[in-house]
């Protein structure tokens, strides 16, 4: 027997799915208008704020910034999140339960925090240079994301099958790469995903260790922000949200994106 | 053997955990205590001063009505989902995932859009003759907590479907057969279940609105300063980085008793486990 659920609940809900896009298509709306300050609904229709994006030195060189920090902080982070993930599923009688706190301790730590202690002593007491500071606090980070998402993954796995390929002469490395990994492919894509958006948005910890030169797609719209006040703002914030469809999609084809609400 | 290798494995990412995030939160907690005028010269610096204390408390008020209106906000709707056939839900899941996984600074930029002083709440409330001067609604705490919680609603109606999925239906039926009403199947059977769940979702919304940085900075302004923006502004700014070193160290002990607290209390309030 299914409950009804009450008319002014289903209508307090759908105010609520408004409240939560609206604003997402009032920046869509602004993007397109043909004035160059920020109006809804858009004055006219045109994309010469998306070409603007592209005319804008920083807006071009700090998007390949950020790209190339998220997959390399994250492609870093795997690297050494997964064969951690790997150990505490496969080896739980071996390793300490407080392990798995101890890599979530990037999200437990207060991201600014995080940025300015990385600040004072990566960035500057140990003389980092800041493309390198940031690959390190972008990799510590999404480390979360990539151990808990993979750990998921792996802990619905069935290690008898690695054992039966070691116990018919497969070297335990290449039964890792051969049996393991494929197996959590889903695992690995969706952790990847998600840890690459994460990274693309962050803001906490890469304004403390952007400097002269480097910066990040974020930090660079907010210093943006402050100066003009102009659809081009609009026009970055809707390519972003392209990047989010995309990430939505991927995750939706591995795990599902309601693994999200667990 | 065995477990030579599970520590092998594991000991790349203990090692990026402890020399990147350990040593470097332990030196500027540290620091705070190194003052010549006694460990806790900072502190009483801090708590003495009326103007820190004022972004002490802006930041708890802000954070604590968040969490709150987010809670209400997030379970009503979150219920909605729940209860809804396949198709709507996944549909309204990917309304929710959306714009969680859209940036914060993209997410409060959409705010200062609206709330503007030209913007289009207030071009709209002129239009309709409600107001004949624009509204100062920017630099207000009031933008930073509606921005804050146009944030954290996302995450909480995520964390509450799950929860919701997870008390079965019968439960609900069984009662009713003995005789509850639904209010009181609500209030007895569903709501002591989704007590730690909501107790987690606080938590991640008071501890995330509690450190933000990016909405504060672009909607607070340095009128409406609140532990982030301070923060910053102490390091970046006037860079009194003992100063900013405090700040840090008040997060770090904010946030850490909260979940701790907190989950001790989900782990004993949870009906299931006890």
């Amino acid at each position: 027997m299914r409950q009804k659920t009450h008319p002014l609940l289903i209508a307090f809900a759908a105010l609520t799915f408004a409240f939560l896009i609206g604003p997402l298509v009032i920046i869509i709306g602004t993007s397109l208008s043909e004035t160059s300050y920020l109006t809804f609904p858009p004055e006219g229709l045109s994309l010469k704020w998306y070409e603007n994006i592209f005319e804008i030195s920083a807006f071009r060189r700090t998007m390949v910034t950020s790209f190339i920090l998220a997959v390399g902080g994250t492609a870093l982070s795997m690297a050494i999140g997964i064969p951690a993930a790997y150990a505490m599923a496969r080896y739980r009688v071996q390793l300490p339960a407080f392990l798995g706190n101890i890599y979530v301790l990037p999200i437990l730590i207060p991201e600014i925090v995080l940025g300015f202690s990385l600040m004072k002593s990566v960035a500057i007491g140990a003389d980092f240079p800041i493309m390198a500071a940031l690959f390190v606090g972008h990799a510590l980070l999404v480390l979360p994301y990539c151990v808990r998402v993979v750990g998921a993954s792996l802990n619905a796995f069935d290690f008898s099958i690695e054992e039966a390929a070691v116990s018919l002469g497969c070297p335990r490395w290449k039964a890792f790469f051969l049996v393991v990994l494929p197996n959590v492919r889903a695992g690995i894509i969706a952790g990847f995903i998600l840890a690459f958006i994460t990274s693309l948005n962050d803001v906490s910890i890469s304004i403390f260790l952007t400097g002269p030169g480097v910066s990040t797609l974020p930090i660079q719209l907010l210093a943006h922000m402050e100066q003009f006040f102009d659809p081009t703002i609009a026009a970055v914030s809707v390519l972003l949200m392209f990047v989010t469809v995309g990430v939505m999609a991927i995750v939706e084809r591995t795990l599902g994106l309601t693994f999200l609400t667990k | 053997m065995p477990r030579l290798r599970a520590w092998a494995l594991s000991a790349p990412a203990l090692l990026l955990v402890f020399l990147f995030l350990g040593l470097p939160v332990a030196s500027t907690l540290a620091t705070t205590f190194g003052d010549p005028a006694g460990p806790f010269s900072q502190y009483a610096a801090f708590f003495e001063s009326r103007f820190r204390m004022t972004v002490l408390w802006r930041t708890m008020e802000v954070a604590l009505i968040t969490t709150a209106v987010s809670l209400v906000v997030g379970f009503l709707t979150a219920w909605v989902v729940a209860k809804a056939p396949p198709r709507a839900k996944s549909l309204l899941i990917i309304a929710a995932v959306f714009p969680l996984l859209t940036g914060v600074v993209v997410r409060s930029f959409a705010w200062l859009i609206i709330l503007g002083k030209e913007g289009i709440l207030n071009d709209t409330l002129l239009a309709l003759g409600i107001i004949e001067t624009p509204l100062q609604m920017l630099y207000t705490e009031f933008s930073v907590i509606i921005a804050m919680i146009y944030l954290f609603v996302p995450l909480m109606i995520l964390t509450l479907v799950g929860v919701l999925e997870g008390i079965p239906e019968d439960l609900t039926d069984a009662a009713a057969s003995l005789g509850a009403t639904p209010a009181a199947a609500f209030r007895q059977v569903v709501l002591p279940m989704a007590v730690p769940g909501l107790i987690v979702g606080s938590v991640l919304v008071f501890t995330g609105s509690f450190t933000s940085y990016a909405t504060p900075q672009l909607l607070g302004g340095e009128r409406q300063m609140m532990m982030g923006t301070f923060l910053y502004q102490r390091a970046m700014v006037t860079f009194d980085w003992v100063g900013a070193s405090t700040i840090a160290a008040i997060m770090v002990v904010v946030t850490l008793t909260t979940v701790l607290v907190m989950s001790k209390m989900a782990r004993r309030l949870n009906p299931v486990a006890g």
